[in-house]
């Protein structure tokens, strides 16, 4: 009797796995495929311009760049590794390591033979999203439409030599053998020059600017702690990357540390704590930050382009602008990280968004960098 | 070791209020300059052994009751409080003493704080002294102690302290010119050297050069030197900033050299001007793209 009711149980089954199955293949769920557009649907051909489109930024995001470049209607212009490069970036920058998060895709324009689109792609990478957004123009060749991809070429630094004169600090601190009384390296002297709380989106943010003023170069932090009216912490938190953490003899860096759900009304006093220590640092590279320019509302931003002064390829470039009144008082401060690496003597651009309210009321400021290459942090 | 001699010690204060302790026929001296060699007279006969524990040393030894125990100079180092016990069968004899430091200055534990200071600072570097003996017991016998800071052009300041339980300190002015000075602290026949570095200040003034180079104005700074005429050392960063029609261009160049160099497109009626740190140089105006 045991034997009777288990083989029908195994019967049911094996009846029930067969059905999904079936059911799966015919209907498959579009939500378990490795989509990156949240509204586009699984593209099984290019059977109009838009699933073209949408085929193509799925094999982006797929990596799948054999693929997507064997699809493309001017790939006779360029070669696979060139199209990789352009979506992937060269010289380990931040596109390198970065993952289709999700596009977007709006027609501009159509006719019985060609369309325009554009394409949002949102990257994430460590640092945040970035977005990458291209113009591209799809054209019918037969039954089926093909995407020609408008290449952007990094540019390439000509055969050269670039002198410099390499500035270093090192450090040897002290060792476990020294009597306790033994001098270690002093830590360098830095001072806040400016701090300012605002009531801002719910929360309470510190702007403030921290200066290094001794003459080597320092590992610089701020913690900072809102202290109720009777003296109790109402919240404790840190600068994370609004800030430049390393900062060269007399070089000042903004900060910023953003306390969400503590009200400015709460607060009846502000703890901040600088802390640095000394690190072994570079003077190099120099970076100029060239044709800056604050944009009105409704693109309330600050724009410009770093120009890599030396011959060395920097790998991930952090930009950081503090914004002023016109009395002089910071009241924003702001970052961005450019996609592409720095190659020597060529510019790339940048744009920091700027909130709304506070670009009506900027009346200077200044931006600075600090630069990541594979191995060394400046 | 140290725990053995903890638990040692905290066994005697318990045993010590019910008797254990008792009256000693031994002759031990109440305090023993740490380092000293002596002997103490024992009566009775036959052997015993003898245990001697302090907070930094311990010692069993057999001896035989009715001769003396000698104790080497070396055996007791650590000053502080000691408990003898001498027991023989059944029978325990027990004396406290105390071990001192010697009077004699053997070494100084010396801190110079900071070692890096900027040039002209009034009593900005501070100095202490710990006199110690020979085992590194604190002297706690007020001792005369001198200081003396060699600044880099040869001057010397000197201040003379006594210690207050062991320790003395002074406060010192930094040098007026740059370099390397050494900070001496002397006790008897002791001395100990520190190095202290007086860097340059903050720049006295900062001003800049230009001329052209094509499209581009190259522009670079004198020689930076703070108010007591020290040059600026390398790496200190100079902004250059030129602003023209509603945009500017920043540069932050660390110095090379003693002077900050670089080049900026040579803008029509741009303004460059120059900062380090705090300090704001000069101001070039850019006339019809040159």
């Amino acid at each position: 009797m045991k034997t009777r009711g288990g083989g029908i149980l195994a019967l049911i089954l094996a009846i029930a796995t067969l059905g999904l199955i079936t059911i799966g293949t015919i209907w498959p769920n579009q939500s378990a495929s490795a989509n990156p557009d949240s509204r586009a649907t699984l593209v099984s051909g290019d059977s109009s311009a838009q699933d073209a489109v949408n085929g193509l930024l799925q094999k982006i995001g797929r990596h799948d760049w054999s693929a997507a470049y064997s699809g493309l209607a001017n790939k006779a212009d360029f070669s696979e590794v060139e199209f990789a490069s352009d979506l992937t970036g060269n010289y380990g920058s931040l596109r390198t390591y970065a993952l289709l998060d999700g596009f977007d895709v709006h027609p501009l324009r159509a006719s019985a033979d060609e369309a325009q689109f554009r394409a949002n792609m949102r990257w994430a990478s460590v640092v945040g999203t970035f977005e990458d957004s291209r113009d591209l123009k799809v054209v019918r060749k037969g039954d089926h439409w093909q995407v020609a991809w408008p290449l952007m070429k990094e540019a390439r630094v000509p055969p050269q030599v670039i002198p410099v004169n390499y500035l270093r600090w090192d450090v040897i601190n002290r060792g476990p053998q020294d009597d306790w009384g033994t001098q270690d390296v002093e830590a360098p002297h830095v001072r806040i020059v400016a701090m300012h709380p605002v009531d801002r989106g719910g929360g309470v943010v510190i702007l403030g600017e921290l200066l290094n003023e001794d003459v080597v170069p320092a590992f610089v932090t701020v913690k900072a702690a809102l202290l109720g009216a009777n003296g109790s912490t109402l919240a404790t938190e840190d600068s994370f990357d609004k800030i430049s953490h390393l900062l060269l003899p007399k070089q000042v860096s903004p900060f910023r540390i953003d306390f969400r759900n503590v009200r400015l009304s709460q607060v009846d006093s502000v703890h901040i704590q600088p802390s640095a220590s000394l690190v072994s640092a570079s003077a190099d590279p120099v970076i100029g930050i060239e044709s800056q320019k604050l944009n009105p509302v409704p693109d309330s931003s600050l724009t410009g382009e770093l120009l890599n002064q030396s011959g060395q390829v920097v790998n991930v470039a952090h930009v950081i602008g503090t914004f002023y009144d016109g009395n002089g008082q910071i009241v924003w401060v702001a970052d961005t990280y450019p996609s592409r690496a720095l190659l020597p003597q060529t510019p790339v651009p940048f744009s920091i968004a700027l909130p709304a309210d506070v670009s009506s009321k900027v009346a200077s400021y200044h931006v600075m960098t600090t630069t990541y290459r594979s191995g060394h942090a400046q | 070791m140290k725990l053995l001699v903890t638990a040692f010690w905290g066994l005697l204060s318990l045993l010590a209020p019910y008797g254990l302790a008792q009256t000693s026929a031994w002759h031990f001296p109440p305090t023993v300059q740490a380092g000293t060699a002596f002997s103490v007279l024992t009566s009775g006969s036959g052997p015993a052994t003898l245990y001697v524990v302090g907070l930094g040393d311990a010692l069993q030894r057999s001896v035989q009751l009715g001769q003396s125990i000698a104790f080497g100079s070396e055996d007791l180092r650590n000053a502080g409080h000691y408990v003898a016990l001498l027991i023989a069968g059944t029978e325990t004899q027990s004396a406290q003493f105390d071990v001192v430091a010697s009077t004699q200055p053997a070494g100084l534990s010396f801190i110079a704080k900071p070692s890096r200071l900027p040039v002209n600072q009034v009593n900005g570097l501070s100095g202490v002294v710990y006199v110690l003996d020979a085992f590194r017991n604190l002297l706690v016998e007020p001792q005369r102690v001198t200081f003396e800071l060699s600044d880099p052009s040869g001057a010397t300041q000197s201040r003379v302290a006594t210690t207050r339980n062991g320790v003395a300190w002074v406060k010192m002015n930094s040098a007026t010119k740059a370099g390397a000075s050494q900070f001496r602290a002397s006790s008897g026949d002791t001395r100990v050297q520190r190095a202290v570095l007086n860097v340059p200040g903050e720049p006295c003034t900062v001003k800049m050069n230009s001329h052209g180079a094509g499209k581009r104005i190259v522009l670079e700074t004198d020689p930076l030197r703070d108010c007591n005429g020290n040059a600026v050392p390398d790496g200190t960063i100079v902004t250059f900033t030129e602003v023209y029609g509603g945009q500017q261009t920043t540069v932050d160049v660390p110095l090379k050299r003693g002077v900050a160099r670089t080049e900026l497109l040579a803008r029509s009626r741009a303004v460059i001007s120059v900062a380090s740190g705090v300090v704001v140089g000069n101001e070039i105006r850019v006339s019809g793209g040159q």
